[in-house]
């Protein structure tokens, strides 16, 4: 699918009407044509990133697929919010198994179909960022090494959300979660390496690598349109805020991942076969302090005294990422190479 | 065993390596690659925990799935076993019957079939060759037809490394009693299902209770199959459980798996010097089949049942289920704990308990062969000093060469 660029002229704001669109890049919420994969009714919260990115993404794909779409789920919130025994949200075939194992699940599914020669019927796993980065790390890990016929989306809101937001291995520095308090010298998340998923991912050389935001609906819709033209393993990283982990207003869920990625600590970009193929540029350069200063999670580093130093540091990660991917839109950089903080 | 699998026509196949059953996985690997056995998938998955779920998966999406583990393996999948059942998943697998460390250890016993006893899973333990190889048979059309997963349990390296001459079935009567999968819930993007929802206390009891319900339908299915099997292949395999020469015996011996052969022998010896003694085989231990216990043990006074593994602190397992089909019968129930790790179970010994048991020596609970003094050794050394260190280490330390000890100090 070929993508044009979108060229907005409006200033001051982020938030672009559907308006200025044309018909068919328009974003369509409610269409009797749409099908609606995650239905209304499920549980989740006020302004849930998940639920939201989940609807997107599922619903790209079944476009993608002619609606021939199977989905397995991992354990999490996702799944806890969307099947309550007897209801169920889901109009697609869906699995649910275990919380680490959905990426073996999904290679079983597609085995199935390949062997009864199903070839047009299509998996996707999800999984959230405990599930994807943690737990079911080994068994991704083998899919992706296996390269099997799976798309694998991580629907990332840096913690475990569903048991009450404890830190994954996908946690931000000096965010706080119910495991990294914000006591002590170094409140919140230690700075460490971190779990660079995507990177992980690429690192597999899969067909196809990319991250997304909930803040942009078609930038995700048309990276899951790109990942079903494509066989083999491939990998959907979506960063998709939680008000209740985050300390984030529920209105400010879509502000708070713009951010993300307009600071640059969420790089949005594109990589086939380990190799970074496309990056979305920072439309407007947000400070750290923008992101972090709206978020309960990092209460800590604004309240009293302040924690300046910590911020710089934070700040530090976002310059190299915008170093590092060409974030403002320098292309000359090499952003295949591996290059720890 | 690998041919034998293959004439079942499994249609994903996940391999692990871990001994003994390897072998089995590796040759079904080899005529997949050959084109030999198609259409089918052969998967090299990571981990157990992934040849499960490589399993499951395959399953809810409508193909016959077949796996082997032993030992670790089956623990370290065991997330998905129990989850495979829950599901009502007809997953085949077979054990490997291997010893659970630590210490580690690669040989036969069935602590690692008692672990995955409460799993819900259809539990059949083969005593030879043959019948292990008709138990596979006969585990995918009992498995598909209740959409339960079966477990076929074969002793580690006494079975499974055992070179013998068995009757492979033929294709066509393999087709004939196996019909294709036909799955009672299938992942169908035109006809979506949910499967997996979250279920709380308001349906939580009712649908376990349906799983029993099912596990409880084999007990009226497997020797149904048997006959059935028994009527196509002109073999007797399967069944529920196996009594030999127990018509007037006052002693009988209940056990799982190749030892029974062993027994079988201990048991013939001792009719010819006049004893009243016999053999109970149990073949399907889940679901137990308490009622056909209960009734070939009803004319025994003493019942010993030798077993391959114990529950640690509580004693035998297989015991405690054989007791309580009996509760209401006058007899003396004998546990005997044998095998562990590999260790041998000589017909010699076999015959001293059933000596032992006839003249009211043996104990309610006996360590067939063990070496007290090397655990009375050990014992007082961790009496005497604090930094003992490990007992695996210590005890092999005074056994000095341990080859020709395998056979137990008898």
């Amino acid at each position: 699918m070929t993508r044009r660029p979108v060229h907005f002229y409006q200033v001051g704001s982020f938030a672009v009407g559907n308006r200025l669109l044309d018909e068919v890049d328009r974003t369509v919420q409610s269409d009797s044509r749409r099908s609606d994969s995650l239905d209304s009714g499920h549980r989740a919260c006020q302004g849930c990133g998940e639920a939201l990115g989940a609807r997107y993404a599922l619903d790209a794909a079944m476009r993608a697929t002619k609606g021939q779409l199977i989905a397995v789920n991992a354990t999490g919130c996702l799944e806890v919010f969307s099947t309550p025994y007897p209801e169920t949200s889901w109009r697609i075939a869906w699995l649910h198994s275990l919380f680490g194992n959905a990426p073996a699940v999904a290679t079983g599914v597609a085995a199935a179909l390949k062997v009864k020669g199903q070839r047009d019927v299509r998996v996707v796993a999800q999984a959230g960022d405990g599930g994807t980065v943690d737990i079911g790390f080994g068994c991704l890990s083998g899919m992706f090494e296996r390269n099997d016929d799976v798309l694998f989306i991580c629907y990332d809101n840096e913690a475990y959300m569903n048991t009450g937001v404890q830190r994954s291995g996908a946690t931000p520095p000096a965010a706080r979660t119910a495991t990294t308090e914000s006591v002590g010298p170094q409140p919140g998340n230690v700075f460490g390496q971190g779990k660079d998923m995507p990177r992980l991912a690429m690192a597999h050389g899969i067909p196809y690598v990319a991250t997304a935001t909930v803040a942009d609906l078609h930038d995700l819709e048309n990276k899951v349109q790109r990942a079903m033209e494509i066989h083999g393993a491939r990998y959907l990283h979506i960063l998709v805020p939680c008000p209740l982990g985050w300390g984030s207003a529920s209105c400010d869920t879509i502000k708070v991942a713009r951010l993300a990625k307009e600071t640059g600590l969420f790089p949005v970009f594109e990589a086939e076969h380990g190799v970074v193929t496309a990056v979305s540029p920072i439309r407007h350069l947000a400070s750290v302090e923008e992101y972090l200063s709206i978020q309960g999670r990092y209460g800590h580093l604004f309240g009293t005294p302040a924690r300046p130093d910590i911020v710089a540091r934070i700040q530090q990660i976002a310059d190299h990422n915008i170093a590092h991917y060409g974030l403002l839109g320098d292309t000359s950089r090499d952003v295949t190479l591996a290059v720890s903080v | 065993m690998a041919e034998t699998v293959a004439r079942c026509r499994p249609e994903v196949v996940c391999a692990y390596p871990i001994s003994p059953q390897t072998h089995i996985i590796e040759a079904i690997g080899a005529m997949v690659k050959a084109g030999t056995l198609t259409p089918c998938e052969f998967i090299n998955v990571e981990s157990e925990f992934a040849a499960m779920s490589v399993s499951i998966g395959a399953s809810a999406a409508g193909a016959r799935a077949y796996t082997a583990t032993a030992s670790q393996g089956l623990l370290f999948m065991m997330e998905a076993v129990y989850n495979a059942a829950g599901l009502g998943l007809p997953i085949v697998m077979t054990l490997a019957n291997r010893a659970i460390g630590a210490p580690i250890n690669i040989w036969n016993d069935h602590s690692d079939a008692m672990a995955a006893r409460d799993t819900g899973w259809i539990q059949l333990f083969a005593e030879t060759n043959q019948e292990a190889a008709d138990l596979h048979i006969i585990a995918f059309r009992l498995a598909e037809e209740l959409s339960l997963p079966v477990m076929v349990c074969m002793d580690g390296f006494i079975l499974t490394h055992a070179v013998e001459g068995i009757d492979v079935p033929e294709q066509g009567d393999v087709d004939a009693f196996l019909p294709a999968y036909e799955p009672r819930q299938v992942l169908d993007p035109d006809e979506p299902i949910s499967i997996g929802a979250m279920v709380g206390p308001e349906a939580f009891t009712e649908v376990r209770y349906l799983a029993h319900l099912r596990q409880l339908d084999a007990l009226e299915l497997i020797p149904a199959l048997a006959v059935e099997f028994e009527t196509r292949f002109g073999r007797e395999n399967g069944g529920l459980l196996h009594s030999y020469r127990t018509q007037d015996a006052t002693t009988i011996v209940v056990a799982l798996g190749s030892v029974l052969g062993t027994i079988k022998d201990a048991v013939d010896r001792r009719r010819e010097l006049g004893d009243r003694v016999g053999v109970v085989g149990i073949t399907t231990f889940r679901p137990f089949p308490f009622d056909e216990v209960r009734r070939a043990l009803a004319n025994a006074r003493k019942v010993v049942v030798v077993e391959k593994a114990f529950s640690v602190g509580y004693g035998g397992v297989l015991s405690a289920d054989v007791a309580s089909a009996t509760h209401d019968a006058p007899i003396s129930l004998h546990t005997v704990v044998a095998g562990l790790g590999g260790r041998a179970i000589t017909q010699r010994s076999i015959e001293t308990l059933i000596d032992d048991a006839a003249q009211d020596r043996l104990p309610l609970v006996t360590f067939l062969d063990l070496d007290l003094d090397i655990v009375n050794l050990e014992r007082e050394r961790m009496d005497s000093v604090r930094r003992s260190g490990p007992s695996a280490e210590n005890v092999l330390a005074k056994l000095g060469t341990v080859a020709s000890r395998i056979g137990g100090s008898s």
